[in-house]
Protein backbone atom coordinates (compact mmCIF):
# COMPACT_ATOMS: atom_id res chain seq x y z
CA UNK A 1 0.00 0.00 0.00
CA UNK A 2 1.60 3.28 -1.01
CA UNK A 3 1.78 6.17 1.42
CA UNK A 4 -1.07 8.63 0.98
CA UNK A 5 -2.73 11.60 2.68
CA UNK A 6 -6.50 11.52 2.90
CA UNK A 7 -8.26 14.87 2.80
CA UNK A 8 -10.49 15.20 5.86
CA UNK A 9 -11.32 18.81 5.00
CA UNK A 10 -9.91 20.62 1.96
CA UNK A 11 -9.57 24.16 3.34
CA UNK A 12 -10.43 27.27 1.35
CA UNK A 13 -8.34 26.54 -1.76
CA UNK A 14 -5.68 23.83 -1.73
CA UNK A 15 -4.00 22.82 -5.01
CA UNK A 16 -1.02 20.76 -6.14
CA UNK A 17 1.67 23.08 -7.56
CA UNK A 18 5.28 22.87 -8.71
CA UNK A 19 7.82 25.21 -10.31
CA UNK A 20 5.51 25.83 -13.28
CA UNK A 21 4.46 24.74 -16.73
CA UNK A 22 6.86 26.27 -19.21
CA UNK A 23 6.94 26.20 -23.00
CA UNK A 24 3.23 26.59 -23.72
CA UNK A 25 2.57 30.29 -23.26
CA UNK A 26 2.49 30.66 -27.06
CA UNK A 27 -0.70 28.57 -27.17
CA UNK A 28 -2.28 30.52 -24.33
CA UNK A 29 -1.39 28.18 -21.47
CA UNK A 30 -0.41 30.13 -18.34
CA UNK A 31 2.75 29.17 -16.45
CA UNK A 32 0.79 28.13 -13.31
CA UNK A 33 2.88 26.73 -10.41
CA UNK A 34 3.49 27.89 -6.84
CA UNK A 35 2.86 31.63 -6.53
CA UNK A 36 5.48 31.99 -3.79
CA UNK A 37 8.35 30.16 -5.50
CA UNK A 38 10.72 31.00 -2.63
CA UNK A 39 8.73 29.28 0.11
CA UNK A 40 7.95 26.43 -2.28
CA UNK A 41 11.61 25.83 -3.10
CA UNK A 42 12.75 26.01 0.51
CA UNK A 43 9.98 23.56 1.48
CA UNK A 44 11.36 21.04 -1.02
CA UNK A 45 14.95 21.59 0.15
CA UNK A 46 13.88 20.98 3.75
CA UNK A 47 12.66 17.45 2.97
CA UNK A 48 15.46 16.60 0.52
CA UNK A 49 13.31 16.78 -2.62
CA UNK A 50 14.22 17.74 -6.16
CA UNK A 51 13.48 21.39 -6.80
CA UNK A 52 10.57 20.49 -9.07
CA UNK A 53 8.71 18.19 -6.69
CA UNK A 54 5.00 18.88 -6.36
CA UNK A 55 3.80 20.54 -3.14
CA UNK A 56 0.43 21.69 -1.93
CA UNK A 57 -0.36 25.37 -2.08
CA UNK A 58 -2.67 26.28 0.79
CA UNK A 59 -4.69 29.49 0.73
CA UNK A 60 -5.78 31.46 3.83
CA UNK A 61 -7.57 28.56 5.54
CA UNK A 62 -5.77 25.25 5.38
CA UNK A 63 -6.80 21.61 5.02
CA UNK A 64 -6.85 18.67 7.41
CA UNK A 65 -5.24 15.37 6.42
CA UNK A 66 -5.10 11.89 7.82
CA UNK A 67 -1.76 10.21 7.17
CA UNK A 68 -1.64 6.64 5.82
CA UNK A 69 1.86 5.19 5.92
CA UNK A 70 4.70 7.41 7.10
CA UNK A 71 6.28 10.49 5.59
CA UNK A 72 8.38 13.58 6.22
CA UNK A 73 6.72 16.95 5.67
CA UNK A 74 7.59 20.65 5.85
CA UNK A 75 5.13 23.53 6.01
CA UNK A 76 6.42 26.86 4.70
CA UNK A 77 5.12 30.20 3.53
CA UNK A 78 2.46 31.96 5.58
CA UNK A 79 2.47 31.50 9.35
CA UNK A 80 -0.43 29.16 10.11
CA UNK A 81 -2.27 27.99 13.13
CA UNK A 82 -1.22 24.37 12.49
CA UNK A 83 -1.16 21.16 14.52
CA UNK A 84 -0.01 17.56 14.27
CA UNK A 85 -2.28 15.41 16.44
CA UNK A 86 -3.36 18.58 18.26
CA UNK A 87 0.23 19.52 19.16
CA UNK A 88 1.68 22.64 17.51
CA UNK A 89 3.23 21.77 14.13
CA UNK A 90 6.54 23.61 13.70
CA UNK A 91 6.96 25.40 10.35
CA UNK A 92 10.06 25.85 8.17
CA UNK A 93 11.46 22.50 9.27
CA UNK A 94 11.05 18.82 8.38
CA UNK A 95 8.69 16.84 10.61
CA UNK A 96 8.02 13.11 10.60
CA UNK A 97 4.39 11.98 10.33
CA UNK A 98 3.07 8.44 10.89
CA UNK A 99 0.07 6.22 10.25
CA UNK A 100 -3.22 7.80 11.41
CA UNK A 101 -1.59 11.13 12.31
CA UNK A 102 -3.85 14.12 11.79
CA UNK A 103 -2.32 17.24 10.22
CA UNK A 104 -4.55 20.25 10.75
CA UNK A 105 -3.69 23.54 9.10
CA UNK A 106 -6.12 26.24 10.17
CA UNK A 107 -6.00 29.96 9.63
CA UNK A 108 -3.10 31.88 8.13
CA UNK A 109 -2.08 34.31 10.87
CA UNK A 110 0.54 36.19 8.83
CA UNK A 111 0.72 35.91 5.03
CA UNK A 112 -1.79 34.26 2.72
CA UNK A 113 -0.28 31.11 1.20
CA UNK A 114 1.42 28.08 2.67
CA UNK A 115 3.40 25.31 0.99
CA UNK A 116 3.27 21.77 2.28
CA UNK A 117 6.10 19.67 0.92
CA UNK A 118 6.41 15.94 1.48
CA UNK A 119 9.57 13.90 0.91
CA UNK A 120 9.05 12.21 -2.46
CA UNK A 121 6.55 14.84 -3.62
CA UNK A 122 2.82 14.50 -4.25
CA UNK A 123 2.51 11.91 -6.98
CA UNK A 124 0.07 13.25 -9.56
CA UNK A 125 0.43 12.79 -13.33
CA UNK A 126 2.51 15.19 -15.39
CA UNK A 127 0.48 17.22 -17.86
CA UNK A 128 2.40 19.27 -20.41
CA UNK A 129 5.60 18.92 -18.42
CA UNK A 130 4.23 19.95 -15.03
CA UNK A 131 2.20 18.69 -12.08
CA UNK A 132 0.72 22.12 -11.36
CA UNK A 133 -3.04 22.54 -11.20
CA UNK A 134 -4.45 24.99 -13.75
CA UNK A 135 -7.86 25.51 -12.19
CA UNK A 136 -9.51 27.38 -15.10
CA UNK A 137 -8.21 24.90 -17.67
CA UNK A 138 -9.08 21.93 -15.42
CA UNK A 139 -5.74 20.23 -16.00
CA UNK A 140 -2.78 19.11 -13.88
CA UNK A 141 -2.60 18.58 -10.14
CA UNK A 142 -5.19 16.29 -8.55
CA UNK A 143 -7.73 15.63 -11.34
CA UNK A 144 -7.34 19.20 -12.57
CA UNK A 145 -9.06 20.74 -9.57
CA UNK A 146 -8.60 21.99 -5.98
CA UNK A 147 -8.64 19.28 -3.31
CA UNK A 148 -11.95 17.98 -2.00
CA UNK A 149 -12.94 15.98 1.06
CA UNK A 150 -12.12 12.29 0.63
CA UNK A 151 -9.34 12.77 -1.95
CA UNK A 152 -6.42 10.40 -1.48
CA UNK A 153 -3.10 12.00 -2.38
CA UNK A 154 -0.38 9.52 -3.12
CA UNK A 155 3.21 10.30 -2.13
CA UNK A 156 6.17 9.49 -4.41
CA UNK A 157 9.23 7.59 -3.19
CA UNK A 158 11.88 9.90 -1.75
CA UNK A 159 15.24 9.87 -3.56
CA UNK A 160 17.14 10.50 -0.30
CA UNK A 161 16.55 9.10 3.18
CA UNK A 162 14.11 11.74 4.48
CA UNK A 163 14.45 11.00 8.20
CA UNK A 164 17.92 12.58 8.24
CA UNK A 165 16.27 15.93 7.47
CA UNK A 166 13.85 15.76 10.39
CA UNK A 167 14.30 18.49 12.97
CA UNK A 168 17.05 20.29 11.02
CA UNK A 169 16.67 24.00 11.50
CA UNK A 170 17.58 26.69 9.02
CA UNK A 171 18.92 30.13 9.97
CA UNK A 172 16.03 32.47 10.62
CA UNK A 173 17.27 34.88 7.95
CA UNK A 174 15.86 32.34 5.50
CA UNK A 175 12.37 32.76 6.90
CA UNK A 176 10.63 35.74 5.31
CA UNK A 177 8.57 38.09 7.42
CA UNK A 178 5.25 39.03 5.92
CA UNK A 179 4.52 42.09 7.97
CA UNK A 180 0.77 42.53 8.05
CA UNK A 181 0.87 45.93 9.73
CA UNK A 182 3.37 47.58 7.40
CA UNK A 183 3.42 48.54 3.76
CA UNK A 184 4.94 45.94 1.43
CA UNK A 185 7.49 47.36 -0.99
CA UNK A 186 7.29 45.82 -4.45
CA UNK A 187 10.29 46.59 -6.61
CA UNK A 188 9.40 47.08 -10.28
CA UNK A 189 11.09 47.58 -13.61
CA UNK A 190 9.19 50.25 -15.54
CA UNK A 191 7.59 49.33 -18.86
CA UNK A 192 7.10 47.97 -21.40
CA UNK A 193 4.18 50.43 -21.90
CA UNK A 194 5.02 53.29 -19.54
CA UNK A 195 4.55 55.64 -22.53
CA UNK A 196 0.78 55.04 -22.27
CA UNK A 197 0.66 57.07 -19.02
CA UNK A 198 0.71 60.75 -18.17
CA UNK A 199 3.47 62.25 -15.98
CA UNK A 200 0.88 62.46 -13.23
CA UNK A 201 -0.07 58.79 -13.77
CA UNK A 202 3.55 57.64 -13.52
CA UNK A 203 4.10 59.75 -10.41
CA UNK A 204 0.93 58.54 -8.68
CA UNK A 205 1.83 54.95 -9.45
CA UNK A 206 5.22 55.24 -7.73
CA UNK A 207 4.18 57.59 -4.89
CA UNK A 208 0.85 56.12 -3.76
CA UNK A 209 -0.03 53.27 -1.45
CA UNK A 210 -2.41 50.65 -2.83
CA UNK A 211 -4.71 48.23 -1.02
CA UNK A 212 -5.11 44.58 -2.06
CA UNK A 213 -8.77 43.83 -2.86
CA UNK A 214 -10.75 40.66 -2.19
CA UNK A 215 -11.03 39.94 -5.94
CA UNK A 216 -7.37 38.89 -5.96
CA UNK A 217 -6.72 35.29 -6.92
CA UNK A 218 -4.10 33.08 -8.58
CA UNK A 219 -4.59 34.99 -11.84
CA UNK A 220 -3.82 38.40 -10.46
CA UNK A 221 -3.45 40.57 -7.39
CA UNK A 222 -5.96 43.41 -7.78
CA UNK A 223 -5.25 46.72 -6.12
CA UNK A 224 -7.21 49.86 -5.35
CA UNK A 225 -6.07 53.36 -4.52
CA UNK A 226 -5.12 56.43 -6.54
CA UNK A 227 -6.22 55.88 -10.13
CA UNK A 228 -3.24 55.73 -12.51
CA UNK A 229 -3.94 58.18 -15.32
CA UNK A 230 -3.41 57.11 -18.93
CA UNK A 231 -2.02 59.64 -21.40
CA UNK A 232 -5.45 59.69 -23.06
CA UNK A 233 -8.52 57.50 -23.18
CA UNK A 234 -7.11 55.81 -26.28
CA UNK A 235 -4.01 54.83 -24.31
CA UNK A 236 -6.06 52.64 -21.95
CA UNK A 237 -5.86 49.89 -24.57
CA UNK A 238 -3.03 48.49 -26.62
CA UNK A 239 -2.90 45.92 -29.37
CA UNK A 240 -2.78 42.71 -27.31
CA UNK A 241 0.69 41.40 -26.57
CA UNK A 242 2.38 38.81 -24.35
CA UNK A 243 2.15 39.31 -20.57
CA UNK A 244 5.23 38.47 -18.48
CA UNK A 245 4.85 37.18 -14.89
CA UNK A 246 4.48 40.10 -12.50
CA UNK A 247 3.30 42.57 -15.16
CA UNK A 248 1.32 45.45 -13.67
CA UNK A 249 -1.63 46.06 -15.98
CA UNK A 250 -3.60 49.28 -15.75
CA UNK A 251 -7.10 48.89 -17.23
CA UNK A 252 -9.42 51.81 -17.98
CA UNK A 253 -10.37 52.41 -14.34
CA UNK A 254 -6.71 53.06 -13.46
CA UNK A 255 -6.53 50.36 -10.76
CA UNK A 256 -3.38 48.20 -11.01
CA UNK A 257 -3.52 44.41 -11.41
CA UNK A 258 -0.30 42.44 -10.79
CA UNK A 259 -0.46 39.42 -13.10
CA UNK A 260 0.36 36.10 -11.39
CA UNK A 261 1.03 32.52 -12.46
CA UNK A 262 -2.53 31.65 -13.61
CA UNK A 263 -2.96 34.96 -15.46
CA UNK A 264 -3.72 35.20 -19.15
CA UNK A 265 -0.73 34.94 -21.46
CA UNK A 266 -1.81 37.85 -23.67
CA UNK A 267 -3.84 40.96 -23.05
CA UNK A 268 -4.75 44.42 -24.24
CA UNK A 269 -4.25 46.59 -21.15
CA UNK A 270 -1.05 48.66 -21.03
CA UNK A 271 1.57 47.39 -18.60
CA UNK A 272 3.11 50.27 -16.69
CA UNK A 273 5.77 48.10 -14.98
CA UNK A 274 6.74 44.55 -14.03
CA UNK A 275 7.37 43.35 -10.47
CA UNK A 276 10.84 41.82 -10.19
CA UNK A 277 11.01 38.05 -9.73
CA UNK A 278 12.37 38.12 -6.15
CA UNK A 279 9.39 40.22 -5.01
CA UNK A 280 6.67 38.03 -6.56
CA UNK A 281 6.50 35.91 -3.37
CA UNK A 282 5.65 39.09 -1.45
CA UNK A 283 2.71 39.78 -3.79
CA UNK A 284 1.39 36.26 -3.31
CA UNK A 285 1.55 36.55 0.48
CA UNK A 286 -0.67 39.66 0.47
CA UNK A 287 -4.14 39.31 1.93
CA UNK A 288 -7.11 41.49 1.03
CA UNK A 289 -6.64 44.77 2.91
CA UNK A 290 -2.82 44.62 2.90
CA UNK A 291 -1.00 47.71 1.63
CA UNK A 292 1.67 47.82 -1.06
CA UNK A 293 3.70 50.46 -2.83
CA UNK A 294 5.91 50.29 -5.88
CA UNK A 295 9.60 51.18 -6.05
CA UNK A 296 11.39 51.58 -9.36
CA UNK A 297 14.66 49.67 -9.89
CA UNK A 298 16.63 48.80 -13.03
CA UNK A 299 16.61 45.46 -14.82
CA UNK A 300 20.27 44.96 -13.82
CA UNK A 301 19.45 45.56 -10.15
CA UNK A 302 16.57 43.08 -10.33
CA UNK A 303 18.83 40.44 -11.87
CA UNK A 304 21.49 41.02 -9.17
CA UNK A 305 18.83 40.49 -6.51
CA UNK A 306 17.81 37.25 -8.20
CA UNK A 307 21.43 36.05 -8.32
CA UNK A 308 21.87 36.86 -4.62
CA UNK A 309 18.78 34.83 -3.82
CA UNK A 310 20.05 31.91 -5.92
CA UNK A 311 23.38 31.96 -4.03
CA UNK A 312 21.51 32.05 -0.75
CA UNK A 313 19.37 29.06 -1.73
CA UNK A 314 22.42 27.19 -2.93
CA UNK A 315 24.09 27.76 0.46
CA UNK A 316 20.96 26.54 2.17
CA UNK A 317 21.01 23.37 0.12
CA UNK A 318 24.62 22.73 1.22
CA UNK A 319 23.71 23.50 4.82
CA UNK A 320 20.93 20.93 4.73
CA UNK A 321 23.07 18.24 3.16
CA UNK A 322 23.54 15.63 5.86
CA UNK A 323 26.89 16.15 7.57
CA UNK A 324 28.05 14.60 10.82
CA UNK A 325 30.97 16.95 11.52
CA UNK A 326 28.98 19.73 13.19
CA UNK A 327 28.64 19.47 16.95
CA UNK A 328 26.70 22.69 17.55
CA UNK A 329 23.01 22.27 18.31
CA UNK A 330 20.67 24.76 16.71
CA UNK A 331 17.49 25.93 18.42
CA UNK A 332 14.90 28.28 17.09
CA UNK A 333 12.88 30.52 19.37
CA UNK A 334 9.79 32.39 18.27
CA UNK A 335 8.99 35.67 19.98
CA UNK A 336 6.01 37.70 18.75
CA UNK A 337 5.88 35.95 15.33
CA UNK A 338 9.62 36.44 14.78
CA UNK A 339 12.19 33.68 14.75
CA UNK A 340 15.54 33.84 16.57
CA UNK A 341 18.43 31.38 16.27
CA UNK A 342 20.32 29.94 19.21
CA UNK A 343 23.36 27.67 18.79
CA UNK A 344 24.67 25.64 21.70
CA UNK A 345 28.10 24.10 21.35
CA UNK A 346 30.10 22.07 23.87
CA UNK A 347 33.67 23.26 24.36
CA UNK B 1 14.60 45.50 -46.65
CA UNK B 2 14.82 47.09 -43.24
CA UNK B 3 12.32 46.83 -40.43
CA UNK B 4 11.83 49.29 -37.65
CA UNK B 5 11.68 47.49 -34.35
CA UNK B 6 12.51 48.14 -30.74
CA UNK B 7 13.42 45.87 -27.86
CA UNK B 8 12.18 46.78 -24.38
CA UNK B 9 12.60 45.14 -20.98
CA UNK B 10 9.44 43.43 -19.71
CA UNK B 11 10.61 42.70 -16.18
CA UNK B 12 13.84 40.88 -15.29
CA UNK B 13 13.05 37.72 -17.26
CA UNK B 14 11.57 38.91 -20.56
CA UNK B 15 12.25 41.26 -23.45
CA UNK B 16 9.48 42.58 -25.68
CA UNK B 17 10.33 42.90 -29.36
CA UNK B 18 7.90 45.45 -30.79
CA UNK B 19 7.80 45.26 -34.59
CA UNK B 20 5.22 47.95 -35.20
CA UNK B 21 1.93 49.08 -33.82
CA UNK B 22 -0.98 47.99 -35.96
CA UNK B 23 -2.96 44.89 -36.82
CA UNK B 24 -1.88 43.83 -40.29
CA UNK B 25 -1.03 40.50 -41.92
CA UNK B 26 2.33 41.93 -43.13
CA UNK B 27 3.42 42.90 -39.62
CA UNK B 28 2.22 39.61 -38.14
CA UNK B 29 4.24 37.77 -40.82
CA UNK B 30 7.35 39.52 -39.46
CA UNK B 31 6.49 38.40 -35.92
CA UNK B 32 6.18 34.84 -37.21
CA UNK B 33 9.43 35.13 -39.16
CA UNK B 34 11.34 36.22 -36.05
CA UNK B 35 9.71 33.48 -33.98
CA UNK B 36 10.58 30.82 -36.57
CA UNK B 37 14.15 32.13 -36.73
CA UNK B 38 14.46 31.72 -32.94
CA UNK B 39 13.06 28.19 -33.16
CA UNK B 40 15.57 27.25 -35.87
CA UNK B 41 18.50 28.77 -34.00
CA UNK B 42 17.64 28.40 -30.32
CA UNK B 43 19.45 30.73 -27.93
CA UNK B 44 20.73 29.08 -24.74
CA UNK B 45 18.76 30.54 -21.83
CA UNK B 46 15.61 31.46 -23.78
CA UNK B 47 12.70 29.63 -22.15
CA UNK B 48 9.86 30.41 -24.54
CA UNK B 49 8.30 33.08 -26.73
CA UNK B 50 4.81 34.54 -26.92
CA UNK B 51 3.96 35.77 -30.44
CA UNK B 52 1.15 38.36 -30.66
CA UNK B 53 -0.30 40.71 -33.31
CA UNK B 54 2.78 42.90 -33.78
CA UNK B 55 5.19 41.88 -31.04
CA UNK B 56 7.13 38.93 -29.68
CA UNK B 57 7.67 38.44 -25.96
CA UNK B 58 10.92 36.55 -25.36
CA UNK B 59 11.07 34.92 -21.91
CA UNK B 60 14.54 34.02 -20.66
CA UNK B 61 16.37 32.79 -17.59
CA UNK B 62 18.46 35.73 -16.36
CA UNK B 63 20.69 33.33 -14.41
CA UNK B 64 21.81 31.81 -17.72
CA UNK B 65 21.58 34.70 -20.17
CA UNK B 66 22.33 38.42 -19.84
CA UNK B 67 19.59 40.61 -21.32
CA UNK B 68 22.23 42.60 -23.25
CA UNK B 69 23.48 39.37 -24.88
CA UNK B 70 19.94 38.32 -25.72
CA UNK B 71 19.29 41.73 -27.26
CA UNK B 72 22.27 41.28 -29.60
CA UNK B 73 21.04 37.81 -30.58
CA UNK B 74 17.59 39.22 -31.30
CA UNK B 75 19.01 42.04 -33.43
CA UNK B 76 20.96 39.50 -35.45
CA UNK B 77 17.88 37.29 -35.82
CA UNK B 78 15.95 40.32 -37.08
CA UNK B 79 18.59 40.84 -39.79
CA UNK B 80 18.38 37.17 -40.83
CA UNK B 81 14.60 37.23 -41.07
CA UNK B 82 14.83 40.24 -43.42
CA UNK B 83 16.57 38.02 -45.91
CA UNK B 84 13.28 36.18 -46.36
CA UNK B 85 14.57 32.59 -46.05
CA UNK B 86 11.78 31.60 -43.71
CA UNK B 87 9.48 28.64 -44.35
CA UNK B 88 6.00 29.43 -45.67
CA UNK B 89 3.08 29.51 -43.23
CA UNK B 90 0.75 26.50 -43.13
CA UNK B 91 -3.02 26.22 -43.58
CA UNK B 92 -4.89 23.85 -41.25
CA UNK B 93 -8.27 22.66 -42.50
CA UNK B 94 -10.90 22.52 -39.76
CA UNK B 95 -14.07 20.60 -40.75
CA UNK B 96 -17.23 22.35 -39.52
CA UNK B 97 -20.84 21.23 -39.52
CA UNK B 98 -22.85 24.44 -39.91
CA UNK B 99 -26.37 25.11 -38.61
CA UNK B 100 -28.85 22.88 -36.81
CA UNK B 101 -28.24 21.98 -33.17
CA UNK B 102 -24.50 22.40 -33.68
CA UNK B 103 -24.87 25.96 -34.99
CA UNK B 104 -28.00 27.35 -33.34
CA UNK B 105 -27.32 30.98 -34.35
CA UNK B 106 -26.83 30.38 -38.09
CA UNK B 107 -30.40 31.45 -38.79
CA UNK B 108 -30.03 34.61 -36.74
CA UNK B 109 -26.79 35.52 -38.55
CA UNK B 110 -28.48 34.80 -41.86
CA UNK B 111 -31.49 37.00 -41.01
CA UNK B 112 -29.31 39.77 -39.54
CA UNK B 113 -27.03 39.87 -42.60
CA UNK B 114 -29.93 39.41 -45.05
CA UNK B 115 -28.23 36.42 -46.65
CA UNK B 116 -29.31 32.81 -47.17
CA UNK B 117 -27.78 30.40 -44.62
CA UNK B 118 -25.92 28.78 -47.56
CA UNK B 119 -24.40 32.15 -48.45
CA UNK B 120 -23.29 32.69 -44.84
CA UNK B 121 -21.64 29.26 -44.90
CA UNK B 122 -19.99 29.98 -48.25
CA UNK B 123 -18.64 33.35 -47.08
CA UNK B 124 -17.46 31.93 -43.75
CA UNK B 125 -15.65 28.96 -45.29
CA UNK B 126 -14.05 30.86 -48.18
CA UNK B 127 -11.03 32.66 -46.69
CA UNK B 128 -7.81 31.50 -45.13
CA UNK B 129 -7.99 33.05 -41.69
CA UNK B 130 -4.72 34.37 -40.29
CA UNK B 131 -4.09 33.24 -36.69
CA UNK B 132 -2.73 36.49 -35.25
CA UNK B 133 -2.15 34.88 -31.85
CA UNK B 134 -3.43 32.27 -29.39
CA UNK B 135 -4.64 33.34 -25.98
CA UNK B 136 -7.61 33.95 -23.68
CA UNK B 137 -7.90 30.20 -23.00
CA UNK B 138 -5.41 27.56 -24.19
CA UNK B 139 -5.79 27.14 -27.95
CA UNK B 140 -8.16 30.07 -28.56
CA UNK B 141 -7.18 31.60 -31.93
CA UNK B 142 -7.53 35.32 -32.62
CA UNK B 143 -8.38 35.19 -36.32
CA UNK B 144 -8.26 37.86 -39.00
CA UNK B 145 -9.87 37.91 -42.41
CA UNK B 146 -13.59 37.41 -41.91
CA UNK B 147 -15.86 38.81 -44.61
CA UNK B 148 -17.53 41.94 -43.14
CA UNK B 149 -20.82 40.92 -44.82
CA UNK B 150 -21.36 38.27 -42.13
CA UNK B 151 -20.40 40.48 -39.17
CA UNK B 152 -23.02 40.07 -36.42
CA UNK B 153 -23.14 41.55 -32.91
CA UNK B 154 -22.69 39.29 -29.87
CA UNK B 155 -25.57 37.86 -27.86
CA UNK B 156 -26.99 40.32 -25.34
CA UNK B 157 -26.99 37.58 -22.69
CA UNK B 158 -23.98 35.29 -22.96
CA UNK B 159 -24.66 31.55 -22.73
CA UNK B 160 -23.34 29.85 -19.61
CA UNK B 161 -21.85 26.95 -21.54
CA UNK B 162 -20.69 26.77 -25.11
CA UNK B 163 -19.41 23.32 -26.07
CA UNK B 164 -15.78 22.87 -27.13
CA UNK B 165 -15.36 23.04 -30.90
CA UNK B 166 -18.10 25.64 -31.39
CA UNK B 167 -17.42 28.11 -34.20
CA UNK B 168 -18.82 31.58 -33.70
CA UNK B 169 -19.00 35.17 -34.85
CA UNK B 170 -18.66 38.23 -32.61
CA UNK B 171 -18.79 41.53 -34.45
CA UNK B 172 -16.20 41.34 -37.20
CA UNK B 173 -14.34 38.45 -35.58
CA UNK B 174 -14.69 34.72 -35.90
CA UNK B 175 -13.19 32.00 -33.74
CA UNK B 176 -13.38 28.50 -32.24
CA UNK B 177 -13.93 27.63 -28.58
CA UNK B 178 -11.14 25.14 -27.67
CA UNK B 179 -12.82 24.11 -24.39
CA UNK B 180 -16.32 24.35 -22.93
CA UNK B 181 -16.72 27.92 -21.73
CA UNK B 182 -19.33 30.60 -21.20
CA UNK B 183 -19.56 33.09 -24.04
CA UNK B 184 -21.57 35.53 -26.08
CA UNK B 185 -20.52 34.66 -29.62
CA UNK B 186 -23.12 33.76 -32.26
CA UNK B 187 -22.55 30.03 -32.75
CA UNK B 188 -22.94 29.02 -36.40
CA UNK B 189 -21.38 25.55 -36.37
CA UNK B 190 -19.14 23.08 -34.60
CA UNK B 191 -16.03 21.10 -35.48
CA UNK B 192 -15.81 17.42 -34.48
CA UNK B 193 -12.03 17.79 -34.16
CA UNK B 194 -10.34 18.36 -30.77
CA UNK B 195 -8.40 21.51 -31.53
CA UNK B 196 -6.94 21.42 -28.01
CA UNK B 197 -5.92 18.30 -26.12
CA UNK B 198 -3.49 18.70 -23.19
CA UNK B 199 -2.41 15.06 -23.50
CA UNK B 200 -1.44 15.31 -27.17
CA UNK B 201 1.83 16.61 -28.64
CA UNK B 202 1.43 19.34 -29.72
CA UNK B 203 -1.62 20.16 -27.59
CA UNK B 204 -3.05 22.62 -30.17
CA UNK B 205 -3.49 21.78 -33.87
CA UNK B 206 -2.24 25.14 -35.14
CA UNK B 207 0.05 27.98 -34.10
CA UNK B 208 0.25 31.76 -34.31
CA UNK B 209 1.25 33.23 -37.66
CA UNK B 210 -0.28 30.36 -39.65
CA UNK B 211 -3.75 29.97 -41.20
CA UNK B 212 -7.03 28.15 -40.60
CA UNK B 213 -9.61 27.28 -43.20
CA UNK B 214 -13.12 26.03 -42.38
CA UNK B 215 -14.45 23.22 -44.52
CA UNK B 216 -18.24 22.63 -44.45
CA UNK B 217 -19.21 19.03 -43.67
CA UNK B 218 -22.57 17.26 -43.29
CA UNK B 219 -24.09 16.01 -40.04
CA UNK B 220 -23.12 12.43 -41.05
CA UNK B 221 -19.53 13.45 -41.73
CA UNK B 222 -19.55 15.23 -38.37
CA UNK B 223 -20.51 12.00 -36.59
CA UNK B 224 -17.96 9.89 -38.47
CA UNK B 225 -15.17 12.38 -37.88
CA UNK B 226 -16.11 12.70 -34.21
CA UNK B 227 -15.84 8.94 -33.75
CA UNK B 228 -12.45 8.94 -35.50
CA UNK B 229 -11.24 11.94 -33.48
CA UNK B 230 -12.26 10.23 -30.24
CA UNK B 231 -9.88 7.32 -30.87
CA UNK B 232 -7.19 9.59 -32.29
CA UNK B 233 -7.63 8.23 -35.83
CA UNK B 234 -8.53 11.52 -37.49
CA UNK B 235 -5.72 13.64 -38.86
CA UNK B 236 -6.45 17.21 -39.87
CA UNK B 237 -5.27 18.27 -43.29
CA UNK B 238 -2.46 20.81 -43.22
CA UNK B 239 -0.73 22.23 -46.24
CA UNK B 240 1.72 24.92 -47.14
CA UNK B 241 0.27 28.28 -48.21
CA UNK B 242 2.55 28.23 -51.28
CA UNK B 243 1.19 24.80 -52.33
CA UNK B 244 -2.29 26.24 -52.28
CA UNK B 245 -1.25 29.01 -54.64
CA UNK B 246 0.05 26.28 -56.93
CA UNK B 247 -3.24 24.40 -56.67
CA UNK B 248 -5.28 27.40 -57.78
Amino acid sequence: MPTFFEVVSPGFLTTVQDSGRFGYRSIGMPVTGALDQYSYRVANLLVGNDENAACLEITLLGPTFEVHGSAVIALNGALFQATLNEQPLPQWQAVEVKENDIITISEAKVGARGYLAVAGGFDVPMVMGSRSTYIRGEIGGFQGRPLQRGDKLEIGSPSKEPLQYVGKLIPSEYIPRYDASGIVTLRVIMGPQEHCFSQKGLQDFLMSTYTVTSESDRMGCRLEGTSVEHLSKGHAQIISDGIPLGAVQIPGDGMPIVMLADGQTTGGYPKIATVCTVDLPLVSQCKPGDKVHFLEITQDEAISLLKEQEDKLHKLQLMLTPDASSTARHFRVMVESRYFDVWVEER
Amino acid sequence: MSIGFCIKPAGDSALLVQLGNKISPELNAKVRALNVALQHNPIEGVIETVPAYCSLLVCFDPLKLEPATLEKHLERAMETTCEGNISQPSVTVIPVCYGGDLGPDLEFVSAYCKLDPEEVIALHSAPNYLIYMLGFTPGFPYLGGMDPRIATPRLENPRTKIPAGSVGIAGEQTGIYPVDSPGGWRIIGRTPVNIYDPFRTPPVLFSAGNYIRFQPITAEQYQTTKEQAKIGAYKVRTYNLEEEKGML
